[in-house]
């Protein structure tokens, strides 16, 4: 099962020591949710995940993350060749004001160190990510001007169709719909189940009814640890550990 | 007055009285600077007078410079004012980005700080050490190095011919160069620290190089900031007066040649103002004042239409490689 395991991953900022010994896996082609009350270190996992985490002045990881057999922590692995292979979604959008919307979709394409696209297949590239956002019939008769006008919703599925253009194995979103409108915000889960037929996806929210909804598995994080992992419904509906249970029922982390 | 006051409450509702006095003071303050300039482009132009009615539009055109004859025309000191300004600006163009680009995104933490400390310092030198540094540092070595280089590699352009001296067109410039790169490059190393890290990550994220993120994610977004950048300095080295005119040699010519003594607008002035008897040289000496007034305010338009055109045509020009 393809996916992404994480051994004793330990995550510090400076002299922070943010994550202890996180054993984790994520299964493939499924979607895990990580939850847990705010600081508790859940996007610094998800920013080892793609090497993200390292890119802060003082950051520090130590510990094993392996994706399709390699370490991406190994020597000699190259960070901006994970990060091709491990997208990332926000949670503001942030696409590229000084760009066109087929700029911004094709934005990753045209890095170097990709095979040259030539425009056709560029193009075809672009009209995929953005078909299967479900952006395409929404922009397409103004794909090459600005996205300024367009939703907060629809930018966030433009920010996933621009990660989606470059194929990556792995989709992690940080909370990707805390800046958006509820109708907006159901949207984009029904793009994630729509997506985990072909990508590991991880879900990092503090939104747990979004969290129980569309997540497979879901990992509990509190203080830097791992508390509690397991199938959704398990997690939700019968935690193992007192901390879990009253997170989930909002009695406190 | 009441219902006066009554509309004012309307249309912008004052909690505080305290409010309004500030509005007002904010407001005079504004108008009192623009009055300012205006009272000082009146004063310029009615001393200008005899100039203005003797040569009119010829003084722009005129190359003879002839106090003793009375006879007064502008434009090689317009040329050499133009002329240093350009090169100058192309000279620090790629110097101060690319320490703008170094001290705000690749530099270590403790360097920045240093670096851009020293940077700052560069820009707080009087411009009468940098010219006095020109006079006998530079000139002398651009004479014995870099002039007889350039007339060896580059003659073949009327650029680099002709006899050299030193001190001209090409000193001018650097020396130019050399005082508004401090201040290009802080402004533009902050306008590239504003701009917005989410910007930054989103590139990251697709696997870009740290180039990569600064020429597709950074620089876009911070373009407009470091024109402005550009402008500011432009403006410094249009009006630069003590450094320039201890290194251009300060004869009146114009010649293709970069090697050539010249003359600019505010080194004439300086020099001659002192000893100009005639009430008609001491009214060109101004008349020459009144042009760079103009020529400073017609390049900042320049700068700002350019700008404007760049807001616009260039969502449509960025990145030709999609």
């Amino acid at each position: 099962m393809a996916g992404i395991q994480v051994e004793a991953l330990h995550a510090w900022y400076g002299r922070d020591l943010i994550l202890k010994q996180v054993d984790l896996v994520f299964p493939g082609k499924a979607i895990t949710a990580v939850i847990g009350p705010s600081g508790c270190g859940k996007s610094t996992l998800l920013r080892c995940l793609n090497r993200m985490h390292e890119l802060v002045p003082g950051a520090r990881v130590a510990g094993r993350v392996v994706l399709n057999e390699t370490d991406i922590y190994h020597y000699g692995v190259n960070p901006v060749e994970i990060r091709r292979r491990v997208g990332m979604v926000f949670q503001n959008p942030n696409i590229f004001p000084t760009m066109t919307i087929f700029q911004n979709v094709g934005v990753g394409l045209a890095l170097a160190g990709r095979q040259r696209y030539r425009h056709r297949q560029l193009e075809t590239r672009v009209v995929k990510s953005l078909q299967q956002v479900g952006l395409w019939e929404e922009v397409k008769d103004r794909l090459h001007r600005t996205a300024t006008g367009l939703s907060a919703g629809q930018l966030q599925r433009l920010c996933i169709a621009r990660t989606l253009a470059v194929e990556p194995e792995v989709l992690l979103m940080d909370e990707p719909c805390s800046a958006l409108d509820p109708i907006a915000a159901i949207r984009i889960e029904e793009l994630m189940r729509e997506l985990k037929a072909s990508y590991t996806i991880i879900l990092v929210t503090h939104n747990m009814q979004q969290a129980a909804r569309v997540a497979d598995f879901t990992a509990f994080i509190s203080r830097g640890e791992l508390i509690e992992y397991g199938s959704t419904p398990e997690v939700f509906l019968r935690p193992r550990d007192l901390r879990t249970e009253r997170y989930i029922t909002g009695t406190g982390g | 007055m009441a219902v006066k006051q009554q509309r004012q409450k309307m249309r912008r509702p004052c909690i505080d009285p305290g409010d309004g006095v500030l509005q007002g003071l904010a407001i005079l303050s504004a108008l009192g600077l623009l009055l300012l300039v205006f009272l000082i482009g009146l004063q310029i132009w009615r001393a200008a007078g005899p100039s203005l009615t003797r040569f009119g539009w010829s003084f722009i055109f005129s190359r003879t410079w002839d106090p003793v004859a009375g006879v007064f025309g502008a434009l090689p000191y317009i040329y050499g004012t133009l002329i240093t300004t350009l090169l100058g600006l192309i000279l620090a163009a790629p110097l101060s980005l690319g320490a703008a680009i170094f001290l705000a995104e690749l530099a270590p933490r403790p360097l920045r700080t240093v670096l851009g400390f020293l940077v700052d310092m560069l820009a707080a030198i009087p411009s009468i050490v940098y010219g006095l540094w020109g006079n006998f540092v530079l000139a002398p070595w651009l004479l014995r190095f870099l002039e007889p280089w350039l007339g060896q590699h580059f003659g073949w352009l009327p650029l680099f011919q002709g006899p050299m001296y030193g001190t001209g067109i090409l000193a001018a410039a650097i020396i130019l160069a050399i005082m508004i790169s401090p201040l290009v490059t802080a402004i533009s190393r902050e306008v590239l620290a504003l701009v917005p890290t989410g910007q930054r990550e989103a590139l990251q994220a697709l696997g870009a190089t740290p180039w990569e993120v600064v020429r597709v994610a950074v620089l876009p977004s911070a373009r407009t900031g470091i024109i402005g950048a550009f402008t500011l300095g432009l403006g410094k080295a249009l009006g630069e007066t003590m450094a320039v005119t201890l290194v251009i040699g300060n004869r009146p010519e114009i010649s293709w040649s970069l090697f050539a003594p010249a003359h600019t607008m505010t080194s004439v002035i300086i020099n001659e103002f002192a000893e100009a008897i005639t009430s008609l040289h001491v009214a060109a000496l101004i008349h020459i004042a009144l042009l760079l007034f103009l020529v400073t305010l017609l390049v900042n338009i320049l700068a700002r239409l350019l700008i404007y055109r760049m807001e616009r045509g260039g969502k449509d020009g960025m990145m030709h490689e999609l």
